[in-house]
């Protein structure tokens, strides 16, 4: 320690401490600051016996209130379970048509749906829905398997050509290259283009639409306005899924592509899935 | 008007008691100091008077306000002035305001602060010497502890004695109501939140809220150790508008002035020196200016920062100058002008000290030249600008208050998709359109499109066939958002988007507003 040093001007003993000629007083500590700090010495002893606090070899001590972060968590997740669950349990023994008809269920089914929306659906459908292609638009009102409640739950719960789900929806247009020659292809083609009120040359919208009606009509329809029972589309409307102009379809014809949707069902369960109907139906194009 | 009239001109023998008190603040004091404590003597005068009216007024407003009922119908509460933070709404009368008319509150806090500069300018820091809540609330404090403990000197008698029962008592019964007002206090803030009948029941029975009791917990202990404990040192370190306030003061500001062209040179022994043939001034050095001083100055140091010009010393002055037969005012309000001009007049231009007979005739009536306040200054180009402005920023919030929409539409259109096609090649559009009913009662709104002809609409929950014009029923003062597509059909698509407008309109009231939206097409998107 270095001799002690008083102050001249101000008559108190300096730290010790200095620079470039500047000496730092020795000043007590403000009485409100110092038991401040006691008072935090003490709280910081209480905190300890209280509050899990001192780490040890596989753990820590306990404290004296029990406190968790982790039980704080689940009490907080129950809470907010037991906030939702009546509603819920009621979408759960509800049907969709009672879901839908009732405002309360109707918005958390949406709002609950619209959630699982874009963490299990965005991939293919897009952020809002609207698809894109091979990937269908559930905002508008062209559905290949129906676009009421009960038909879009059962689309989602048990997908389109999903092998591992028995009950899945399954359709497949077969491949005509071996059916059809490829002039016959294109008479077909342009046949089907002519449906969507765009003329063609009759030279070939004539045949087409005998080779249509001979080989066509059972999945497409007579007037090509689909077949929901067996998921075969329109093909006299505005909407295109696969194949857009007369090449893309006749190249559809030739060597179909198909989607596949997984079933949905065991994954999410089935009041998500409800509440996913609920949300697509509320889209726009629901019926 | 005159300050310095005089209800008894007169000689009078009556002697005046000199009080023992060093001022506790003083410009040139030391910085680091511990607190000395300070025990205003009661004051008598106009300026007590006054504060006592502005103290009942401005107390009665604080505690009374919250439980003044205001009818506003079944769907409304009743509560005059309530800031309803739950459902966002505030109500003050008549007038009801939603979280997007918060400008109103911001309009008021600048009408309050061109209020302060006006007032400032004019006549000096009234705000600190009157009506701040420090100010009040230390004023009530004050008279408490006069009450238990007896004026100035039994106070620091009391405060000098060592423990007995009787300082104990005294001591315990003075905190114990300072602590009753700090928790009446705290507890009339939380009123302004709530029904202030029910939520005194539920705070009495410990059914309120937690964050009641912590507030009320706070305030209580803000009001007594602000106003109980800490007093003065509030305004002096802890508060920024002192500070501000020398900006805002010019040389027309009424501010407390102690008049030295008048008073000095100050004598005790006034007479003798007068027999001596010295010059006297009026100020008999009695100190009881300084004695009543709740911030503890002694004013004849100058204008300082520590005055919250409370006039209180005014008061005692007036009333030794009464005792004594001097014409009042030795303290006064005054402006620096007219403190400068009598000032030259007594020291001959700043060339010599003090002479009283420089502003005195031979009879001892002041000369004609002696400036006194004229309320004309008050009337000059600083505070009629910041009239103006306040009264501008007031005008304007009561026109737009007068001429504000109860009922609005906002829409949003979707972003994703922007439209959709549909399987007849007509296009779709979707909307969120929210109805605003700010209005206490319930009301049918008719919901509409102007412009897209050919569009028809369908609104979600309310009808499923496709119109142009819908009925909706919208709860009283709630908002509504209603899920809306518009359709057009294919051969009134054109390749560029169109504009039109959504219209909500209340028949009964012909209340109207409309909100301009987009149609997008496959040809263009806005």
């Amino acid at each position: 320690m270095a001799e002690k040093h008083i102050d001249e001007l101000s008559g108190i003993e300096t730290t010790g401490h200095e620079w470039d000629g500047i000496r730092e007083l020795n000043n007590p500590l403000p009485r409100w600051w110092l038991w401040t700090f006691y008072a935090c010495i003490l709280w910081s002893v209480a905190y300890a016996i209280a509050y899990p606090s001192i780490p040890l070899l596989t753990d820590a001590t306990k404290g004296l209130l029990g406190y968790s972060s982790r039980a704080e968590l689940a009490a907080d997740l129950d809470g907010a379970k037991i906030a939702q669950g009546g509603i819920l349990e009621k979408i759960s023994s509800s049907s969709l048509e009672e879901i839908v008809a009732d405002p309360q269920l109707n918005q958390f089914a949406t709002a609950g749906g619209a959630a699982a929306f874009r963490v299990n659906c965005t991939p293919c459908h897009g952020t809002g829905g609207a698809g894109g292609q091979g990937y269908p638009n559930l905002n508008d009102n062209d559905w290949l398997w129906g676009g009421d409640v009960n038909a879009l739950y059962q689309t989602i719960a048990h997908g389109i050509r999903d092998p591992a789900d028995s009950e899945t929806r399954i359709s497949e247009m077969p491949a005509f290259t071996d059916i059809l020659k490829p002039d016959e292809v294109r008479q077909v083609a342009a046949y089907v283009v002519s449906l969507t009120g765009t003329p063609r040359d009759p030279a070939m919208v004539e045949p087409g639409k005998q080779l249509f009606a001979d080989n066509c009509v059972s999945c497409h329809g007579e007037k090509a306005e689909g077949n929901r029972d067996l998921g075969g589309p329109s093909l006299a409307d505005a909407i295109w899924l696969k194949a857009r102009g007369e090449a893309e379809i006749a190249k559809q014809i030739q060597s179909p592509k198909h989607g596949v949707m997984p079933a949905w069902g065991a994954r999410l369960g089935d009041v998500a899935v409800k509440q996913l109907a609920v949300y697509i139906h509320s889209l726009g194009g629901g019926e | 008007m005159n300050l310095y009239t005089s209800p008894a001109l007169g000689p009078s023998d009556a002697s005046v008691e000199r009080i023992d008190v060093q001022p506790v603040h003083s410009p040139g004091k030391p910085l680091y100091e511990k607190r000395k404590k300070i025990f205003p003597k009661r004051a008598e005068g106009r300026f007590r008077r006054f504060k006592w009216l502005v103290m009942l007024i401005t107390l009665g407003i604080y505690y009374l306000t919250p439980w003044i009922r205001w009818d506003r119908g079944p769907f409304a509460p009743d509560q005059a002035v309530l800031v309803d933070l739950a459902s966002r709404r505030f109500y003050f009368f008549f007038i009801e305001i939603w979280p997007q008319e918060f400008f109103y509150v911001a309009g008021l806090l600048v009408m309050a602060g061109f209020g302060l500069f006006l007032v400032t300018s004019a006549v000096g820091r009234a705000w600190c010497g009157y009506t701040c809540p420090q100010t009040v609330w230390v004023d009530l404090f004050l008279v408490v502890e006069r009450f238990f403990e007896g004026d100035r000197n039994a106070r620091i008698k009391l405060d000098a004695a060592p423990w007995s029962l009787d300082k104990l008592w005294k001591r315990v019964a003075k905190h114990a109501t300072w602590l009753a007002i700090a928790v009446a206090t705290g507890g009339a803030w939380i009123f302004y939140f709530a029904d202030a009948p029910s939520l005194a029941f539920d705070f009495v029975t410990g059914q309120a809220a937690l964050v009641a009791y912590s507030t009320v917990a706070i305030l209580t202990a803000t009001t007594y150790v602000l106003g109980g404990l800490l007093r003065e040192q509030v305004c002096i370190y802890m508060c920024p508008w002192p500070r501000i306030q020398a900006a805002m003061l010019d040389e027309s500001s009424l501010v407390v002035t102690y008049n030295d062209w008048r008073g000095e040179p100050r004598s005790r022994h006034a007479k003798k020196a007068a027999a001596a043939g010295q010059p006297v001034g009026d100020c008999v050095d009695c100190n009881a200016c300084v004695a009543v001083c709740p911030m503890g100055i002694d004013i004849r140091e100058g204008q300082q920062m520590a005055c919250i010009t409370c006039a209180l010393c005014i008061d005692a002055c007036d009333g030794v100058m009464d005792k004594i037969g001097k014409p009042r005012g030795l303290i006064a309000y005054a402006t620096l002008d007219e403190y400068d001009a009598n000032m030259a007049l007594a020291t001959s231009g700043g060339t010599t000290a003090i002479d009283p007979a420089g502003v005195r005739n031979p009879d001892g009536s002041f000369i004609d030249k002696v400036r006194h306040f004229d309320w004309r200054v008050i009337f000059r180009l600083r505070t009629l600008i910041y009239f103006g402005v306040w009264s501008a920023v007031g005008l304007g919030l009561v026109f737009s208050l007068l001429s504000r929409d109860r009922l609005e539409v906002n829409v949003l259109h979707d972003r994703n998709p922007q439209f959709v096609l549909e399987s007849d090649g007509s296009i779709r559009n979707g909307y969120t359109i929210r109805l605003l009913n700010m209005i206490p009662e319930p009301r049918t709104i008719m919901v509409s499109m102007e412009g897209l002809p050919e569009a028809t609409m369908k609104i979600a929950g309310v009808a499923d066939v496709p119109g142009r014009l819908f009925a909706v029923q919208v709860e009283p003062d709630k908002t509504l958002a209603l899920k809306v597509f518009v359709t057009l059909p294919k051969d009134a698509v054109s390749s560029e988007a169109v504009d039109f407008h959504f219209v909500a309109e209340d028949r009964p009231s012909h209340e109207k507003d409309s909100y301009s939206a987009v149609f997008n097409t496959p040809g263009a998107r806005k």
